[in-house]
This record gives structure tokens, C-alpha cells and sequence, in this order.
């Protein structure tokens, strides 16, 4: 008799706990449950995009014209809402006059004119598509842009041995989303066009989830306590190609920048 | 006697270290079984290294397609005292870093192993084919264009693909011996085979579901690869090259077959066909094995820190100026 009231309190309880758990993941994702690979995870293998003007500026910007004058309207600044939580980003002093620094001299200063690598989050949101490429031990982020690759180590993790531009990742699972904490980071990066920076201090977690089949969340926590008061948050969503034959080709854009990097140079023509 | 490792902890190198011992591929009984990966395709992932001291054509004087265990040590071991020959303090050649002390020299690293003479299966000399008459005109032509263009420092489009950090041969394809730090991973998931090559960061991602090439207004540096599975081979055909890199005096026409077969834990054979009817009147062939190797692969940020470059030309110009006016010192 004993056994049968614990076994009806427990059930209970058991019946509790899921259906807050359910009620957590419902509030997050609608309650979308992706299908699962043939590795049993989350199967979030395929190419994804963001859409969005974040790669412009981050924070809340107006539409403004083209650095560049010949460019017309083809190079000017679409507006946007902004992807940072709470609105604008939590500068030191110091830090907000280096980003303003960075915003007047873009053309110069910005690792995105030089074909230089992304960095993260910028990688996720620039104007090209990306590749998750999902195995048990490793999931590899591959970017059209640059040809940035980004090795997220689901197994035989370690710390960062170098720094480097796209930083060192290590992932895990929490339920349905993917967990990415990355270290590592040089201090060469910008978070988009408009100056927005970081130091070799940076640390970022991003979570990947599922909310549709054809969309992802992506949540990035960013801290810095080189150059902002407190860790800050942004997230947008991603959207899949879903095009038939959709893939990644090549932005292979060294060969783009060389006369602006090396054309002064150049020997001049002979008299 | 060839040590049954890679035979490089022979080879006299101060920062010698022993690679795992390879197996050689099983020669009679049960043949080699591959691990799948969960999607049932045949398990090719792992941390790979093509390096090797095999040559692509078979050295003059040499009319064998294999050498003895002894004769390879030979072999190798001179290849290698020319390598450690160029860092030696006090030679030209040994301008800003010497490799043995970052153990990137081949000796240094695993080395895949092979008795073959050459790279090249086929044709039976070994040698690459003679260029049909198209591909001398444009073997003539490229000539011209150089001499055109200048000298090697006059501007950076004058200096070599790798040293502008757009793309090394490793990436391919074919995927040739880098030199050094020749590392790859490949990773699969289902319905496509990744191979990063560690430099340049370079990514091919292999469809594997028979869809069609693009068309010919789109062409890339790595072409455009396609892939599937023959029983426990993948085979990869690529096309849609933009001819600007074209391996050995080929077309932006070219196809290049691979074939990747395991055949032990810790050994893929690697196998590639050029067909380039507008360079070669036949196909030609060549074999290079896979090593297991020690991941992980590292960030190769080639471009971002190209000081190399700017340095180069800056010297060049310095030279020039200095030819110009030898009156005159310093710089600028």
C-alpha cells in the first residue's frame, strides 16, 4: 500500500518537473524539438544565414549615406533596430572614445575592408552564408566570407594553445540548444562596420537552437572587462538556404584588397 | 634499415622526434573494413597529413617504379640534409627562420610513407606527360604575360600565390605536399565529406548527393567539387576552375579526379587523374598515401599578418631608388 502512494507521489512529481521543463523550453522556442542526426543531437547541419543589418552597426542606427561617394545609394547604410539587448553597448570611458576613434576612421581601420578574418560573432552575421558541418567530436563552422573556418571541439577539449582571430571553441549540449564558449581571441576584430571593438580579453558563449526547421536562435553573451562594464547580450535569428543545390562558394578576397594594401608599392612605370 | 616508423627519427635532426608507426596496408587476407560514421558512410575523419619525400615525377636517372627499403632511407635522408642544408646559419638561404626550431621540417613531423620512385602511377615513367600543342601555346603564352608583367618584386601580382596568402598547394585539388605543416581534417556529416586543409584555412565541402556541376560562369580556385561513394571509395570530381593557379601548365578546363580509400587506421590511399584534353592528349595519374596524424588543426591566419609582402616591396623600391641615385643613401 506504502509503495503504491510514493509511486503515485513520485509520478507526480516526475509530471511536475517535465511539465516545467516543457513550459521553459515553450517559452524559448515555441516548443520546437528539432529532429536528431544519426548522432542522436539536435541536427542543425546545413546552411544558415543571418538577415539583418547588424554588420553595419550593432547598436540602433539610422540609414546614412556611403563612406565611399562613387558607390551612390550602393554603398550607403541600411537602418536597423539594433541586436543588442538593453539597446547600447556598456562602454568604459576610455573605451567608448576608442570606439568613436574606430567609427571616424572606418575605411581605415575596419579588419572587414583589409579581407581580414571576421571574428566572432561577426562571422555569424555578415552578408554571406555559412556551413555547420556537424560530426560527434567536432562541429566546423565554414563562412563564404574569407573562407573563415571556426572548429567548435565537442570532445578532447583543451584551452586555447594560441590566440587567434576566430578564437578557440568548445561545445557542449544543453538539452536543445548548442553551446559554443569561445577564448582564445586576438584583439584585431571588430564586431561590425561601425567600430564597435573588443580586446584580447574576450569571451563569448554563444546558444544555438532550433525553432523551426527552417530557422535557428542565436543568443551571444559577450564579456570584456577590458572594454565594457558588464557582459552584454545580442540575438537574432538565422535562416536556412533553402534553395535547392544551396552551397558555400568561394569570397576568397585577398586578391580583392592587394592594389589597396600593397599598390603604393608598386613599381611605377618607366619613363 | 629502414625503421618501420616513418624512418625521419633516422634521419640526424637535433629536435627529431619519433611519428607513430604506420601500418602498411594489409597485403593478403581480410582487406581493411572502415568504421562508418552514423550516417553509414565509411569513416574517413581524423587529422591527416600527406607529407612526404616522394617526388611528383621520378628523378632523373631513376627507371624503377619502386626503391628498396634501403634505397628509400637514401633517398630520403639526402632530401632531408638538403633541407637542413638551407637553414644553416650563414647561408642565403637561411633568411628569417630556421623551420628545425618550430619542427616544421618535414624530418620533424609524420612523414607518409612510401618505397615509390614518383608520385605518379601513370603514365609507367613517371613523368607527366609532354603538352599537346594547345598547351604549349599556352605555356608560351603565360610566358609572355610574366615577362610582361615585370619583375618578381615590381608589384604584388608579380609575386607567388602562396606569398600572397590566397591560396598554397595543399588545398589543391590535387592535394600536393605543402612543404611543410601539411595538414588536413577531414569531418563528415550526412550528405557531405569536409577537408580542411590547415593552410590557408582552406575549406572544400563535398556534396555528396549527384548534383549537377554549375555552370560554367562560375569558377573558383578549388573548382567546384562534387563527390560520392563507391563502395568504400569516395571519388571527388572537380570542375569549374578559374585557371589562375592550374596545376602544372593545365587549363581552367581541367578535371581532377580523387579517390580516397581507407586502408588501415591510420592511413587513407590518396589517388588523383588530371583530364585536360586542352593540355594533355591522355590522362595522367598519381598516388599519395594519407598519414594519421596528431590534430589539432591550428588557425592559419596567413593574410591578416602578411608583413612579408609589404616588406618585400618596400625593400624592392629601396633597391630601385638606391639603383637610380647610388649618390644617394637611406632610405626614402
Amino acid at each position: 500500500m506504502r509503495n503504491q502512494f510514493l509511486t503515485r507521489v513520485t509520478v507526480a512529481a516526475i509530471a511536475t518537473c517535465v511539465a516545467t521543463a516543457v513550459a521553459l523550453v515553450t517559452a524559448q522556442t515555441g516548443g520546437y524539438r528539432a529532429p536528431r542526426g544519426p548522432d542522436g543531437k539536435p541536427n542543425l547541419n546545413g546552411i544558415w544565414q543571418a538577415i539583418n543589418s547588424a554588420n553595419y552597426d550593432i547598436e540602433a542606427h539610422s540609414a546614412a549615406p556611403s563612406p565611399v561617394l562613387e558607390l551612390g545609394a550602393s554603398g550607403a547604410v541600411p537602418a536597423g533596430l539594433g541586436v543588442v539587448e538593453g539597446g547600447t553597448l556598456p562602454y568604459t570611458p576610455e573605451a567608448l572614445k576608442k570606439r568613436n576613434e574606430n567609427r571616424a576612421n572606418r575605411l581605415k581601420l575596419d579588419p572587414e575592408v583589409k579581407c581580414y578574418l571576421p571574428g566572432v560573432p561577426r562571422a555569424t552575421y555578415m552578408p554571406f552564408p555559412f556551413q555547420i558541418i556537424q560530426s560527434q567530436k567536432h562541429i566546423m563552422l565554414i563562412h563564404e566570407y574569407a573562407g573563415a573556418v571556426r572548429t567548435i571541439y565537442m570532445a578532447d577539449q583543451t584551452e586555447a594553445p594560441a590566440d587567434s582571430w576566430m578564437g578557440w571553441s568548445n561545445g557542449r549540449w544543453e538539452g536543445e540548444s548548442l553551446v559554443v564558449d569561445t577564448k582564445g581571441f586576438n584583439d584585431s576584430s571588430w564586431f561590425d562596420r561601425s567600430g564597435n571593438f573588443h580586446s584580447d580579453a574576450l569571451h563569448v558563449v554563444e546558444r544555438i537552437t532550433a525553432r523551426s526547421a527552417d530557422t535557428l536562435n542565436y543568443e551571444v553573451t559577450v564579456e570584456d572587462p577590458k572594454v565594457f562594464t558588464r557582459p552584454w547580450k545580442m540575438s537574432m535569428p538565422l535562416y536556412r538556404r533553402v534553395e535547392p543545390n544551396a552551397q558555400i562558394l568561394e569570397f576568397r578576397c585577398v586578391e580583392f584588397v592587394e592594389d589597396l594594401l600593397y599598390g603604393h608599392l608598386k613599381k611605377p612605370p618607366s619613363q | 634499415m629502414l625503421l618501420p616508423a616513418t624512418g625521419a627519427a633516422q634521419i640526424a635532426a637535433p629536435l627529431a622526434r619519433p611519428a607513430p608507426a604506420p601500418k602498411t596496408a594489409p597485403t593478403s587476407g581480410k582487406p581493411y573494413t572502415p568504421p562508418k560514421t552514423p550516417d553509414g558512410q565509411p569513416d574517413l575523419q581524423g587529422f591527416w597529413t600527406n607529407s612526404t619525400y616522394v617526388p611528383l615525377e621520378r628523378p632523373q636517372g631513376v627507371t624503377k617504379e619502386v626503391y628498396t627499403p634501403a634505397e628509400a632511407e637514401a633517398a630520403m635522408k639526402a632530401a632531408a640534409a638538403r633541407e637542413a642544408e638551407q637553414t644553416e646559419p650563414g647561408t642565403t638561404a637561411d633568411v628569417h627562420y630556421d623551420f628545425t626550431q618550430f619542427g616544421l621540417d618535414r624530418s620533424q613531423s609524420t612523414v607518409a610513407q612510401s618505397l615509390r620512385t614518383s608520385l605518379i602511377v601513370d603514365p609507367p615513367d613517371g613523368k607527366i606527360p609532354a603538352l599537346n600543342a594547345q598547351g604549349q601555346k599556352r605555356a608560351a603564352e603565360r610566358a609572355a604575360a610574366r615577362k610582361t608583367a615585370g619583375g618578381p618584386y615590381d608589384s604584388v601580382q608579380n609575386m607567388p600565390i602562396g606569398s600572397r596568402c590566397i591560396i598554397m598547394g595543399g588545398s589543391g585539388p590535387p592535394m600536393m605536399n605543402a612543404g611543410y605543416n601539411a595538414n588536413y581534417q577531414i569531418v563528415q556529416s550526412p550528405g557531405y565529406v569536409m577537408i580542411l586543409t590547415e593552410m590557408i584555412h582552406d575549406v572544400r565541402i563535398i556534396p555528396l548527393d549527384n548534383r549537377p556541376q554549375p555552370a560554367s560562369g562560375l569558377r573558383q580556385w578549388v573548382g567546384v567539387s562534387r563527390g560520392h561513394w563507391e563502395g568504400n571509395t569516395l571519388v571527388v570530381e572537380t570542375t569549374n576552375f578559374n585557371g589562375k593557379n592550374a596545376f602544372r601548365g593545365g587549363s581552367e578546363n581541367m578535371k581532377v579526379t580523387e579517390r580516397f580509400t581507407r586502408v588501415a587506421d591510420d592511413m587513407i590511399d590518396y589517388k588523383f587523374t588530371i583530364d585536360d584534353p586542352a593540355t594533355w592528349d591522355k590522362t595522367w595519374s598519381a598516388q599519395a598515401p594519407l598519414a594519421k596524424t596528431e590534430g589539432p588543426i591550428f588557425e592559419f591566419a596567413c593574410h591578416e599578418t602578411n608583413y612579408g609582402i609589404a616588406n618585400i616591396l618596400a625593400g624592392a623600391r629601396a633597391e630601385d631608388k638606391q639603383k637610380a641615385d647610388p649618390a644617394k643613401k637611406g632610405s626614402n
